[in-house]
């Protein structure tokens, strides 16, 4: 620890009594400084949520709470309900954590029990650089690259099986038009996927050693320690990892609004364009003047956003945190 | 119970399947960059840096969303960095045990993963609307609320891992607590403290959503924080999403700047990290 080195020949030699001075003015301020700090953190969450709670109030008193659960967006004659996009949201986010989720479990195991320890490093931190590509990123590559995918080898021959499958089909009917829910859920699977491996991969890694010996002492195979020991040891916090991955998904902005189709109408079909509460807030807000009931409507739509990835977040964070208490 | 064989084969089939999905990620990140790569590489020029943003066909530029990006970035930092740090501290320090810090560490957890769009609607409600005008001020403003949990979060870590005996010993030596955290705290926690200051510029400068409703974009020349303010993100979004093939090759280019830059920090920061580790 170099760091007491470095202050013995900072700290000047002087009489205990001037020495006693020196904190009593400036360690006051300091402290204060530190808890105004740590206050303006804590303040900060309460005045978004006022702020867009106050914003939205005028739509909420307009339509009442029928706001909702009204399927409806028409600018033309000024009706506004949020039902597609909050649909749009838990649907893109659902697809989104049913793709990652599989993947995520696959990559810890290989993290965490396969792989040499020369690679683990290197892959592990090439998983993450997934997360820190720009959310606009995403978008472009979707929009330029997936997009064309999709509705060329991809939708064509779900629409011709699946498609005419029963009830099943549903979700699979619809023009191959690239994008979509399936889509967006997809770029959006990309996007969570490293949070959700590095928070499983550390979980994993607080596997008492003992627990995973004795399970392999009584012959158990290495998928079957995985399976049997490791995870049900961290499921709490890897359920609060799933649940990270769902709250990121829910409000991701700009990679969904290029790929997701903006289209205001409800739809049963993965293949459907439709809209996310932030890719409508994105897309509209340009043509919502100040005082407009569409930007209070849009406001609104930011509020129940809000409270969504609250909860989806705050119970994350409880199950994650629950064993390390 | 399966036969051993079985059991044997399914272990080796996961194996695989679970190999085959790490090198499917990496894969991912490979083609996002190759993407980059081969789309941006050939719209990259000099006139990319120099050049003001123009009408398509006129050979524009990037130069003002560039700087002005870098100008949004500098500030939020200058403002975001400093309360995120003392943040940090008071939640590492002061605020530790207390049901303040316990609540503060809580809202920066989940300012840490809310999504970054209603950052920029919390601005537009509150600067923007009050104050007349999108502008350069609301922009950085909004990246500075984006980075604070960021730097809040690992500049806590980091304190944590400093040992209690350090900070006792100052103690007994009759430093206030501002020399024991500003010169033995923070300077044995400096390579994590400036990861999470990396890791924050990285997070602003690829934020996009926020700066919708803030700084708005500008496609002239402009110094004026009171004004709307260019920026790399913006310019992208404009340019992706246009039918002009000179502004989508401008968008390739521009978002292979910003990959490059956020990737580069990324990779800075988990260098600094692994050399205090």
């Amino acid at each position: 620890m170099d760091a007491t080195m470095d202050t013995r020949g900072g700290g000047q030699i002087e009489p205990i009594t001037k020495a006693k001075a020196t904190g009593a003015v400036s360690d006051p301020i300091f402290i204060a400084l530190l808890w105004a700090s740590g206050i303006f953190v804590l303040l900060l969450l309460g005045l978004i949520i006022a702020q867009l709670f106050m914003g939205g109030l005028p739509a909420l008193q307009h339509f009442g709470l029928d706001f909702i659960w009204t399927a409806n967006w028409n600018p033309v004659t000024e009706n506004y309900g949020a039902l597609v996009m909050i649909y749009g949201t838990l649907f893109s986010a659902v697809i989104a954590v049913v793709v990652a989720l599989p993947l995520s479990f696959g990559i810890a195991f290989f993290l965490t029990e396969i792989c040499p320890q020369a690679f683990k490093r290197p892959i592990g931190v090439a998983v993450q650089l997934l997360a820190a590509v720009p959310s606009i990123i995403y978008g472009m590559w979707g929009f330029f690259v997936i997009v064309p995918l999709m509705a060329a080898y991809v939708q064509p021959p779900l629409i011709e099986t699946l498609g005419q499958v029963p009830i099943l089909g549903l979700l699979f009917s619809g023009p191959p038009l690239g994008s979509g829910m399936l889509t967006a859920g997809l770029i959006l699977a990309v996007m969570i996927l490293p949070f959700i491996t590095a928070m499983f991969v550390e979980t994993l890694e607080s596997v008492p050693p003992m627990l995973k010996e004795s399970a392999y002492g009584v012959g158990g195979t290495t998928y079957e320690v995985y399976k049997n020991v490791s995870i049900p040891y961290g499921r709490t916090a890897m359920v609060g990892a799933i649940m990270l991955g769902l709250g990121r998904a829910l409000g991701e902005t700009m990679a969904v609004t290029f790929v997701i189709g903006n289209a205001t109408r409800l739809s049963a079909s993965l293949f459907a364009p439709g809209a996310t509460i932030a890719s409508t807030i994105a897309n509209e807000f340009p043509e919502a003047p100040i005082g407009s009931l569409k930007l209070t409507s849009l406001l609104q739509l930011g509020f129940i956003l809000f409270v969504i990835s609250f909860i989806v977040l705050a119970l994350s964070r409880a199950l994650v945190r629950s064993r390390l208490d | 119970m399966a036969s051993l064989a079985a059991r044997r084969a399914k272990d080796t089939t996961i194996k695989a399947i679970s190999t085959v999905f790490a090198v499917f990620a990496i894969f991912l990140l490979a083609w996002i960059l190759w993407t980059l790569l081969a789309r941006g590489l050939p719209a990259l020029s000099l006139g990319v840096f120099t050049n003001v943003t123009a009408p398509p066909g006129q050979n524009g530029g990037l130069a003002n969303a560039i700087v002005g990006s870098l100008i949004q970035i500098v500030i939020a930092m200058a403002i975001g960095g400093p309360i995120g740090i003392f943040a940090g501290t008071f939640l590492a320090e002061n605020g530790k045990g207390t049901r303040i810090g316990a609540a503060a560490r809580f809202v920066n957890d989940i300012l840490l993963s809310a999504p970054s769009i209603l950052v920029g609607l919390f601005i537009y409600g509150f600067l923007v609307v009050p104050f007349g005008g999108f502008s350069g001020w609301a922009g950085a403003l909004a990246l500075a609320i984006l980075v604070i949990p960021v730097v809040v979060r690992t500049t806590e870590d980091m304190l944590n891992l400093v040992p209690v005996g350090l900070r006792e010993a100052a103690f007994a030596l009759g430093a206030p607590q501002w020399k024991v955290v500003m010169f033995i705290t923070w300077r044995a926690a400096k390579a994590g403290i400036v990861t999470g200051v990396l890791l924050a510029i990285a997070r602003a400068a690829g934020e996009t959503a926020p700066l919708l409703f803030t700084s708005l974009g500008n496609n002239s020349w402009s110094l004026d924080l009171s004004k709307p303010m260019a920026s790399l993100p913006i310019a992208i979004y404009q340019y992706a999403g246009s039918p002009f093939d000179d502004w989508v090759a401008l968008a390739w280019a521009g978002a292979l700047i910003i990959t490059v830059g956020v990737l580069v920090l990324n990779i800075l920061a988990r260098l600094f990290l692994a050399r205090t580790k």
